[in-house]
């Protein structure tokens, strides 16, 4: 994953947002309104990935919220397995699940990919199930 | 004469996980039906589409759907955790916009409509609604007596609740039918927590440690196995739980069954099904101690 972090952090420099249109993309895309986040952390509290997370759940909101646009080269959005735990427990019933995804589709869609699949060895590709090998294509490539 | 019933296989059930549609095959046969495989299906995506605007990746479940109606059926079983999942999402993304759903029909101009009359059921869902756990017990020969085991959920079966087949924070289903088997529940406050999915692929020792978490807690309580139902959470906690013993001193993985195995073994089904050959941690030793498997090996 580091590998892939140095190459994402140039190209991801290059997207150019105007001042608040971040959280209006993020909006748009996940359906979900961020201003609605009082900041309590039960999705952190939660959440299976923390440990390996740069930015918690709840900062992540936070940054988008502010317009810090750094955000876009955190971890933590491509660890976000889309497990649904968060959004199954906000006390405000925001989707956090849907806004992790709208962060990576921000990136993905300007074309830049997460996953170089050439890196995957060949002996990998052999022996891990196919329902993983399509779960990381649809969420780490454009 | 025996009841038909239409089913969704999705690409990993005809190759890692080939021992989970085998076992449920012979699980129908047993019970009186017949299990029928869906013909033209195509892989439904696996995750579910997330943003407002990706109709785009509707498509592939919706196509599946639209196919179970040309096949005459209303009803489709899924095994596979992830494809159930996303099946169902899609089901009830287009129930519930009309205008998404014409916008998809359009689009796939050499196909019907689809006319939102499927019902997609997990496996699990089946026998308890439409079947019955109590029918299930009352056909058990091998009781799994003295086993201890964990019955693990993880994502696809609870989350999120829309299509949800039991409660998100305490599910109940496999515990309950790990008691009409007769095995001994081993609860654990893991059993909900994500495995680390496809990360399997990029994170591996990520996935190993997310292994190590969940089985340690229920070794810890004195389980033997770990029940389960998704193919990739069985890879995860079978493969990368096996290699979690390198990074954790003293740490031993414990086997991982699907549902429909144990099933099978409760019931005496043949053996030739189970398919223990396609894990990593072998999970005949548990079973022929607790006395349930035969040493034999059956000639064919
Ligand atoms: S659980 Fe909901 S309200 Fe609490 S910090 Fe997370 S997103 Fe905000
Ligand atoms: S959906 Fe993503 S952010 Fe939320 S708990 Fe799961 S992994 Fe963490």
């Amino acid at each position: 994953m580091t590998k892939n972090q140095a190459l994402n952090t140039r190209e991801i420099s290059k997207i150019v947002f105007k001042k608040g249109e971040l959280v209006k993309e993020v909006e748009e895309l996940s359906g979900e309104n961020l201003f609605g986040c009082y900041q309590c952390g039960t999705c952190s509290a939660g959440c299976p990935f923390v440990e390996d997370m740069d930015l918690l759940p709840d900062e992540v909101i936070r940054y988008v919220v502010l317009d810090r646009r750094e955000v876009l080269n955190s971890k933590t959005i491509w660890l976000c397995a889309s497990c649904y735990t968060c959004a199954e427990r906000c006390p405000r019933d925001i989707n956090i699940t849907k806004i992790m995804e709208a962060l990576r589709q921000i990136i993905l869609r300007r074309k830049i990919d997460y996953t170089d699949v050439l890196k995957i060895p060949k002996k990998e590709r052999e022996t891990i199930p196919q329902l993983a090998f399509v779960s990381l294509f649809r969420k780490n490539i454009g | 004469m025996q009841k038909r019933i239409l089913y969704y296989p999705g690409c990993t059930l005809k190759t890692t996980a080939k021992n989970l549609e085998k076992t449920a095959y012979a699980i129908m046969q047993a019970l009186g039906y017949e299990l029928v495989e869906m013909h033209d299906w195509n892989c439904c995506g696996v995750v579910a589409s997330l943003t407002t605007d990706d109709l785009m990746h509707h498509l592939a479940p919706l196509r599946n759907l639209i196919h179970v109606e040309d096949q005459g059926e209303d009803k489709v079983v899924v095994l596979c955790d992830m494809c159930c999942n996303t099946l169902k999402q899609t089901n009830l993304r287009v129930k519930e916009n009309p205008d998404d759903l014409k916008t998809l029909n359009a689009f796939m101009d050499r196909e019907n409509d689809y006319k939102g009359t499927v019902k997609v059921y997990h496996f699990l869902e089946f026998l308890r609604d439409e079947i019955g756990f109590d029918v299930i017990k009352k056909m058990v020969k091998k009781p799994l007596h003295d086993m201890r085991i964990m019955p693990y959920y993880g994502c696809m079966l609870l989350r999120p609740r829309e299509v949800a087949i039991d409660d998100a924070e305490d599910p109940q289903i496999l515990s309950d039918l790990l008691t009409i088997l007769g095995a001994e529940v081993i609860d654990n406050p893991f059993k909900i927590e994500c495995c680390g999915s496809y990360h399997t692929i990029e994170e591996k020792q990520l996935v190993s440690r997310r292994a190590y978490r969940i089985t340690s807690y229920a070794v810890e309580r004195g389980a033997d196995a770990i029940m389960l139902s998704c193919p990739l959470c069985h890879f995860n906690l079978d493969v990368r739980g096996k290699e979690a013993e390198k990074l954790f001193k003293g740490y031993k993985q414990i086997p991982i069954y699907y549902y429909t195995q144990l099933i099978s073994v409760a019931l005496g089904l043949d053996p030739s099904v189970y398919g223990f050959d396609q894990h990593m941690v072998d999970p005949t030793l548990l079973l022929k101690k607790k006395g349930v498997l035969h040493t034999r090996k059956i000639e064919i």
